[in-house]
């Protein structure tokens, strides 16, 4: 445990989070509603990350901090616990997630200078970034879900930051909701856990996969609840992370400001579940991963097709994110770790790049967001037109951009698996997306850029965007180049299995019997193949198993190999013509034509295009299978409750009404008529007709008197008797 | 001082009200004084109550289970065995500190009424001993004089200071809850009756505790026991309420001024929480823990959350929508609780406290709507959050802690609940999390059409919420967020006593 590094931990939590609360509640009496605080505040949390990412770089352990403390004492036994986590992932994220808010941050003070809720929308930022780190440095499935679930509700007051506009709060709503069905699913792999494990450390979830506490058949569809909790899980990544078929919501998200597309879209909240499943990568049983793997192969081809034809600038990014996002999810599912959160960690980069580039270009563009009214901004715009080139270099895989390392290692690591696995859909999925990014990111810069501008008056008064705005673009560019050089990311993180992940985690002092039974568990089985290794070395009748073992892995490696240099040259080649493709549709010779025409192929193959321009018809299926259905079921029961449940009581009190009315005629006629009112009566009767003794004389009521006791005296001694 | 606390709290009321009948009727701003300093005061001594409660103790004290410092017993009709006895655990001590917080704030809320002031603050300082006592009450027979202290005021505070429709709904509250009454009472006489069959114990005719730890209808047909358990539980189910005896709660909500809601979703509904949780089961745990039961209350617990989500979500009425959102999230407790599991119970228990935070936010919000617009009509609203941006912030924060998010209330007593059914019913809590989905359905596409989009030039004059509002929603909102980050600070309270209940099962 590092002191310093659990401090600045905490301060990259706490500085963001108490600015967020101070502006909140102020912000509107804050000298320009607070901007230049967030953005120092971001900035100092920013260097800070810096700060431990080079602390964890030059220490010789994994794991900086693991700082558990009580939170939830659901039982007196069972003590949900709470914790901070720093290892280099987390390092590794922290860097990227304030680099790129300190950016956004910077952007919006142009890009939003005249937003009428501008210290509003600082506040957004500023919970979003919060929560955001508060997800990666959760040591454990809770705080995970916790600010899971907080980063979508400022996803969701984001999108929904012009909210007079009927579309941007429907797609707030859309996000939220989708993004939370994916969150029921991880719910439900949560609740096993904790009902198998009983606790939700990440260590102590990998120690008990290592026990095997999860291993039970759960008698659904013949998976162990291993498999089970790891698709829940899943499901919440694919819900954050626009996997298919839960991606209609991140299009529609591009309602919101562009910087928050950049950030919240593209750059960090939906890759917190591509980090999920790298995190969690030990605990994923190998159904789970399969599954993984081909729900990122699906989307990444998927997305990527539609975004073909899409005309509106940030919807063609939003299509590319959903596909890049499949890249990563199918490099994890094939085993990629390194692969696929290396791509996590430069696509942060050239993406936010082209999220901010193509708000500069709507910015300069009065809000025009429709690439049909652009082209030819490269000469008004030369910087933003550099930078973003550059960004698109990298997400097309141009050799020696980051891009091309990190989806270079995916292909490598997908192609390895399909030659030692099978499964060779996914490699089709990666190259031929690898192939499309190329295409249709080069037709969205010739659209855009080059070419003669398609609309006059818009096109004279665009502008070069000021410096506030410059910067971040020149940065990011200049990281979407160098990001990927050197093959850092493999020297700082590597790949661990799950057992070494639990025995650095043991080193830090944390203690529980599900990671001391993995680890008295381990020992032997390492001692044993350590043994079984030396005896190969002296030659004993062992040997020849270790050689043929031996043998297997050096063929491993040799596929592996193998797999990653035909990777590099087939991606390579479709990079380059996907691009050349592009080129040879969209490039606008002098006689403003390009080479192909690219409306004779829309026509030509009709069907398809209206399939991709509709986006294969999801919102429209959602739409009528779950939303109507749900508000129709909502209005059916309304109805039934105010007519059916209420209409019993209303009846019963109705009847008992009725009996009343009943009753009470009753009452009159029989019991007040006959009995009571009858009685009186008859006292009158007989009082009238006993009238004549009333006779005055006092003598005769004395002997009325006396007969009458001896009457009665004779009654009762009768009745005692 | 301690041996008098539960008293005071109880009966402090009375003394304001007391004062307020001795006001000249026209003296409102001496009667609302009166009525904010009596619930202040109150509101103090329940933290007072909080502060010396130790949950820890509760095991070893001379009163199993419940506080030996602040018990308080003296005899009262000594011909009938009833005694005057007062005493807390956990449960009760939590749900005082949540009656006292929400009186105090529901009496600046009453600012808005301003028909008969008077009898509106006597009433609803009645009514707080009402529910002070039947939180404390340990005796079968002071439990019932108070829960029918509570009914009075409250019908009469629904049927004259309410909506168009006031009579139709205080005299529907009435009885309904009467029924429920009178099938408690009939338990409780029976209860009696058994008792003083035996002289030796027929001192402890009411006394709940001793009749919860000799159970002297052991011996008993278990038809008989069935059919006292159900007579208890509908009695308390009208009050959770539960499906299909929650249709007063509705029609109560939209006709009774927002104060009163206030008291009615916060406090009030938690009345059926406590009664199961303190008559039901340990009384008649063996009923209680029987298989068929646990699965049907589960199920009955499943059905109020999905169908009152889906009801709030087909609701056109602002208030009626955050009724039927109560039936839902009610829901919860009564899965939570028929699981009969520690994670459940405790969830359930801080269910019933999050709800009382998050609904009485949220009928304070339609009610600050309701007092501009003079309608309710979520369709006729929209644009709301440009015009009052204040409100609609402290909108946010109140309908998110009722959607559960997490960090807010809501959202621990949800995950509790179903971590701890989830180890009882695998399917059936995975049906529940559709709960989850809904909820957020209804808010958000409520939140969006009140809120949201163009400004109405007839909404244009609304001013932003003023400073009685603020006084009585910032609390909330603040208590929303605390105690969803640190749910600690009250599960700690009465985590010791699920234990101790629990031990009854086994």
């Amino acid at each position: 445990m590092d002191p310093l590094v659990l401090k600045l931990a905490v301060l990259i939590f706490l500085l963001p989070l108490a600015t967020f609360a101070l502006m909140a509640i102020f912000h509107h009496r804050i000298p320009r509603h607070g901007d230049w605080l967030a953005t120092t505040a971001i900035g100092v949390i920013l260097a800070a990350a810096i700060t431990i990412f080079v602390h964890a770089g030059m220490s010789d352990r994994n794991i900086q901090v693991n700082y558990v403390f009580d939170w939830l004492p659901l039982g007196v036994s069972n003590m949900v616990k709470g914790g901070i986590l720093v290892d280099r992932l987390t390092a590794i994220m922290l860097v990227v997630v304030t680099l790129v808010s300190f950016l956004v941050h910077l952007f919006s003070v142009g890009y939003m200078k005249d937003d009428v809720r501008y210290g509003r929308y600082y506040c957004g930022l500023l919970l979003f970034t919060t929560s955001m780190l508060g997800l990666v440095l959760a040591n454990n499935l809770v705080y995970l879900y916790i600010f899971w679930e907080l980063v979508g509700l400022s996803s969701y007051l984001l999108i929904g930051h012009w909210f007079e506009k009927k579309s941007a709060s429907d797609a707030a709503i859309k996000a939220f909701i989708t993004t939370r069905l994916g969150d029921v699913g991880m719910f439900i792999g949560l609740m096993i856990c904790y009902w198998k494990v009983g606790s939700l450390q990440y260590a102590d979830l990998f120690a008990a996969v290592q026990n095997g506490l999860l291993s039970e058949p759960s008698g659904l569809w013949g998976f162990d609840w291993q498999t089970l909790a790891g698709l829940g899980i899943f499901f919440g990544a694919m819900g954050k992370s626009a996997q298919f078929p839960l991606h209609v919501w991140l299009p529609d998200a591009m309602e919101g400001p562009t910087p928050v597309s950049a950030l919240i879209h593209a750059a960090t909240m939906v890759a917190a579940g591509v980090y999920l499943t790298g995190r969690l990568l030990p605990f994923f049983s190998p159904d789970t991963l399969v599954f993984i793997a081909y729900i990122g192969g699906i989307t990444a081809l998927f997305a990527a097709t539609i975004a073909l034809v899409q005309d509106d600038i940030k919807k063609v990014l939003a299509y590319s994110t959903v596909s890049q996002l499949g890249y990563m999810i199918m490099a994890l599912g094939v085993g990629g770790y390194v692969s696929g959160l290396f791509h996590l960690t430069t696509h942060a980069m050239f993406k936010a790049c082209l999220f901010l580039g193509s708000g500069a270009v709507i910015h300069a563009m009065h809000h025009e967001q429709s690439m049909s009214q652009y082209g030819g901004l490269w000469k008004k715009m030369p910087f933003t037109a550099l930078f973003y080139i550059m960004a698109t270099l990298a997400l097309c895989g141009f050799p020696g951009f980051s891009g091309f390392f990190s989806k270079d290692l995916i292909l490598g690591d997908t192609l390895a698996y399909t030659m030692l696995h099978g499964h060779w859909f996914l490699v089709v999925a990666g190259f031929g997306t690898a192939f499309l990014t190329a295409f249709y990111m080069t037709r969205q810069v010739c659209l855009t850029f080059f070419g003669s501008p398609r609309n006059a008056h818009k096109y004279e008064h665009a502008h070069e965007v000021g410096w506030q705005m410059l910067t971040p673009l020149v940065i990011l560019g200049t990281l979407s180049l160098v990001g990927g050089w050197g093959g850092w990311f493999e020297k700082y993180n590597e790949k661990r299995d799950g057992l070494t992940q639990i025995q650095e985690i043991a080193a830090t002092g944390y203690q529980s019997p599900f990671v001391a039974a993995a680890l008295a568990a381990a020992p032997a089985a390492a001692t044993h193949e350590a043994a079984a290794a030396h005896e190969a070395g002296v030659g004993s009748e062992t040997r020849p198993t270790a050689e043929a073992a031996a043998a297997g892995v050096h063929d491993e490696a040799h596929i592996i190999h193998v797999a990653h240099r035909t990777a590099m040259g087939l991606s390579i080649v479709l990079a380059l013509s996907g691009i050349g493709f592009g080129l040879l549709m969209y490039w606008q010779r002098r006689s403003g034509k390009a080479l192909l025409n690219p409306d004779a192929l829309a026509k030509a193959a009709r069907p398809v295009y209206v399939l991709l321009w509709n986006k294969y018809f999801f919102d429209e299926m959602y739409n009528a299978a779950f939303v109507e259905t749900t508000h129709l079921a909502a209005r059916f029961s309304a109805r039934f409750d105010r007519l059916v449940i209420d209409g019993v009581v209303n009846f019963v009190g109705f009847f008992g009404k009725v009996m009343g009315f009943v009753i009470d005629i009753l009452d009159r006629i029989i019991v007040d008529g006959l009995m009571v009112n009858g009685s009186a009566h008859a006292a009158g009767f007989a009082g009238n007709q006993l009238s004549w003794a009333q006779t005055g004389r006092v003598r005769q009521y004395l002997l009325l008197m006396v007969l009458g006791i001896i009457a009665l005296s004779g009654v009762i001694l009768v009745l005692v008797r | 001082m301690d041996k008098m606390l539960l008293t005071l709290i109880t009966f402090l009321p009375i003394v304001g009200m007391v004062l307020v009948l001795l006001m000249p009727g026209k003296a409102h701003g001496l009667i609302r004084g009166i009525a904010v300093v009596t619930s202040g005061i109150v509101f103090l001594l329940t933290l007072q109550l909080y502060s010396i409660f130790d949950p820890t103790a509760l095991a070893t004290s001379p009163h199993p289970g419940y506080d030996a410092r602040t018990w308080t017993e003296a005899p009262w009709i000594s011909a009938f065995h009833v005694y005057y006895r007062f005493g807390v655990d956990g449960l009760s001590t939590m749900l005082v500190v949540l009656t006292g917080f929400l009186s105090f704030l529901a009496t600046f809320v009453g600012f808005t009424i301003k028909k008969q002031v008077k009898g509106f603050y006597a009433l609803y300082l009645l009514l707080m001993t009402g529910m002070f006592g039947v939180f404390m009450a340990l005796d079968f027979f002071l439990f019932y004089v108070f829960w029918e202290v509570m009914l009075l005021p409250m019908y009469f505070l629904i049927g004259i200071w309410g909506g168009p429709r006031k009579e139709y709904a205080a005299i529907k509250f009435f009885i309904y809850t009467f029924v429920g009454s009178v099938l408690m009472m009939i338990v409780m006489l029976a209860y009696y009756f058994k008792v003083t069959g035996n002289p030796a114990t027929a001192d402890f005719a009411f006394n709940i505790p001793w009749l919860v730890a000799n159970h002297p209808f052991a011996g008993s047909p278990e038809v008989f026991r069935q059919m006292m358990f159900w007579g208890l539980f509908i009695g308390f189910a009208i009050k959770v309420p539960i499906f299909p005896f929650h249709t007063w709660l509705p029609d109560a909500h939209v006709e009774a001024p927002t104060a009163i809601s206030v008291i009615l979703a916060g406090v009030l509904l938690k009345m059926g929480g406590y009664g199961i949780l303190r008559f039901n089961y340990p009384l008649l745990p063996e009923i209680g823990s029987t298989p068929w039961v646990m699965w049907f209350l589960a199920v009955l617990g499943v059905v109020n959350i999905i169908y009152g989500a889906f009801c709030a979500l087909g609701q056109t009425d602002f208030k009626r929508l955050v009724a039927y959102s109560s039936v839902s999230h009610m829901g919860y407790v009564l899965l939570g609780v028929a699981v009969l599991r520690e994670e459940g119970i405790n969830g359930a228990i801080f269910q019933m406290f999050a709800h009382g935070l998050s609904s009485a936010m949220m009928f304070m919000l339609v009610g600050v709507l309701y007092d501009r617009a003079h309608h309710r009509e979520i369709a006729r609203f929209g644009g709301i959050a440009t015009q009052m941006p204040v409100y609609f912030g402290l909108a946010v924060v109140g309908f998110f802690a009722s959607l559960g998010l997490p960090a807010m209330v809501g959202f621990i007593g949800e995950v509790s609940v179903f971590l701890g059914a989830f180890a009882y019913n695998k399917i059936l809590t995975s049906v529940a999390t559709v709960g989850m989905l809904l909820t957020a359905g209804y808010i958000l596409w409520t939140m969006q059409r009140v809120y949201m989009g163009n400004p109405k030039p007839q909404y244009a004059e609304f001013p932003d919420a003023n400073k009685w509002e603020l006084i009585a929603l910032v609390p909330l909102a603040a208590t929303c967020i605390l105690f969803g980050i640190l749910p600690a600070l009250v599960m700690n309270i009465y985590a010791p006593s699920t234990q101790l209940f629990l031990q009854m099962f086994k």
